[in-house]
């Protein structure tokens, strides 16, 4: 395995950057969507239960169709990243957008009444104190997102484009077992890292979180 | 001072929460608003600060109509503590009490500062000041919670059950505590409880509510217990109203008999009182004496559980210096009761 890994050294690590960058811009495109929807969701009341069926329904579609179906409506070419990158922010706004609007209702209502009396205006009022008590749910959802990517990504490889998941396909023509097992490992050190890399940031912006009763650790 | 102007209250369904209130809240005092749930005190509370609108009516602070100024502006100049506390979760307890001044532009070192005097003050050591609420006990909590709300120094203050969650104990340490440091503040105070007896024993003045969200009574305590309006408020406020009603008066004007007609009375050589000769000839407790600043309440309760049927004063360097018989008290009271029953006819 490491005679494969020094030899294809170059393949390998181009795999890995596209992996990462496949998985986890759709991240940051998906929770910046995520963040106006849920608020919407829990602003408007109504909208509420429309939106988490619409969610449902959306992470619903295996990953493969969506892969395939994307460049139909978006004009792309089939086999270009960008139907990987927009598929995997669909999913990632799916999953986000509902666990902000959890997040965002799961604030107890005697804070934000508090806050109110004390004399919060509504938009310092989701800013200071809603945002940021639903932080340790709303990380928790980002935590599920970036390791479902992250797995998700090597299905891509069936058009064409799927980071370490090339080096299933190359494992799989050439009947030879170390690119497969190369692209495992690094897929779940890839995960492991990514979801440390957020429980890290949680910690640091969430220090409180940890003497919550059943909060998030 | 707080008025409400014939104030209603109708929710969207027709049911009525306040029915034409008419009240005064004087300024420096404290008003405690009670009632059973659902009788319109915690609407009535929340139209001070405009969480609730009234549907017609007016309420006016210091003769100025809330309605006609900036919603957090005027929050922001009024304290409030809720059941529970309403901590923010995500901040220090210091930084939980720097929040109004926060909000009102002050820096965050001048509005700390002042938060950790306030801390001081509701009797929370600097230790706490970088925890968070979580790791707080509930009494503990709520203190952060009265700290909070007088952090800006509001000349107004509402509370809306703010002792209700802690244990008795606690409780009452806590009342202790708040009426101390009113008596520093002297606050306007609009306090809403459901229990009648937190109402008599922290209130300078009583609004009882009943069902409907009908003002069934306002006065003093003491003109709660002995004037109850109608049968709805005599028995709210208990069976036992005549005699916490004597927790009002002192001892002062009780007529007392010489010592040495307590003939079982056992006196040390200062002459201060030591206990009660019983028949198998030991000393039986004292079981507490009271001076003439004490409350006739105590005077009564000792004339009923000495074993001689007598209560015991004694003067400010201890020594008995006279007795009262309970028949003696029972005449006493009676002649009170007429007095003021001719009094208010009057």
């Amino acid at each position: 395995m490491i005679q494969y890994l020094t030899n294809n050294s170059a393949t390998v690590l181009a795999a890995l950057q596209q992996h990462i960058m496949l998985a986890l811009l759709p991240v940051l495109i998906g929770f910046a969507a995520a963040l106006p929807i849920g608020y919407l969701g829990v602003r408007f009341p109504w909208l509420y239960h429309p939106l988490i069926n619409t969610c449902g329904v959306l992470y619903s579609i295996p990953s493969l169709a969506l892969f395939l179906f994307l460049p139909v409506i978006l004009g792309t070419k089939v086999l270009s990243p960008v139907n990987i990158v927009v598929a995997l922010s669909i999913y990632t706004v799916a999953l986000l957008a509902r666990t902000v609007a959890d997040g965002l209702r799961s604030v107890d209502t005697t804070v934000t009444q508090a806050a109110t009396a004390m004399g919060y205006r509504r938009t310092r009022l989701l800013l200071d104190v809603e945002l940021p008590v639903a932080m340790p749910v709303i990380l928790a959802g980002l935590r599920v997102a970036t390791v479902s990517n992250i797995s998700l990504v090597s299905v891509g490889t069936l058009i064409g484009v799927g980071g370490l998941g090339q080096l299933f396909t190359r494992g799989f023509q050439l009947f030879y077992m170390e690119p497969i097992l190369i692209g495992i490992i690094l897929s779940v050190l890839l995960a492991g890292l990514a979801d440390l890399i957020i429980v890290l940031i949680q910690r640091a912006v969430t220090p409180w979180a940890r003497f919550q009763r059943g909060g998030a650790a | 001072m707080i008025t409400f102007d014939d104030v209603v209250k109708v929710y969207p369904g027709g049911s009525t929460a306040v029915d034409h209130l008419s009240i005064e809240l004087p300024t420096g005092k404290m008003t405690v608003l009670v009632g059973p749930s659902g009788c319109g005190k915690t609407t009535s509370l929340r139209m001070i600060n405009r969480m609730v609108t009234p549907t017609s009516g007016r309420v006016l602070i210091d003769g100025q109509d809330v309605a006609s100024q900036d919603e957090a502006l005027l929050r922001r100049g009024i304290g409030y503590v809720i059941q529970h506390a309403g901590l923010f979760p995500h901040r220090t307890v210091l930084d939980n009490v720097a929040t109004v001044p926060m909000l009102l532009g002050r820096t965050r070192r001048e509005a700390r500062k002042a938060a950790l005097e306030l801390l001081e003050r509701v009797g929370l050591s600097e230790d706490f000041a970088k925890r968070y609420p979580a790791q707080l006990s509930g009494g503990q909590q709520q203190r952060v919670g009265v700290a909070r709300a007088l952090a800006a120094d509001p000349p107004v203050m509402l509370m809306d059950e703010p002792f209700s969650a802690v244990d008795p104990v606690v409780r009452e340490q806590l009342h202790r505590e708040f009426l101390r440091l009113q008596q520093d503040l002297g606050k306007t105070i609009a306090m809403v409880t459901h229990d009648i007896d937190e109402a008599i024993k922290l209130g300078d003045m009583v609004a009882v509510f009943r069902q409907g969200g009908h003002l069934a009574q306002f006065g003093t305590p003491q003109q709660l217990l002995e004037e109850p309006a109608d049968e709805f408020v005599a028995e709210f406020v208990g069976r036992d109203r005549g005699l916490r009603s004597l927790s009002f008066d002192t001892a002062a004007k009780v007529p007392v008999r010489p010592v040495a007609e307590a003939a079982d009375l056992v006196l040390d050589d200062a002459g201060r009182p030591e206990g009660w000769r019983t028949v198998g000839g030991t000393t039986a407790a004292t079981g507490g004496v009271f001076t003439v600043s004490d409350t006739l309440r105590l005077v009564t309760d000792l004339a009923i559980s000495s074993p001689a049927g007598i209560a015991v004063r004694v003067g400010p360097d201890g020594k008995a210096d006279g007795i009262v018989r309970h028949h003696d008290l029972v005449d006493y009271l009676a002649a009170r009761r007429e007095d003021r029953a001719a009094e208010s006819r009057a």
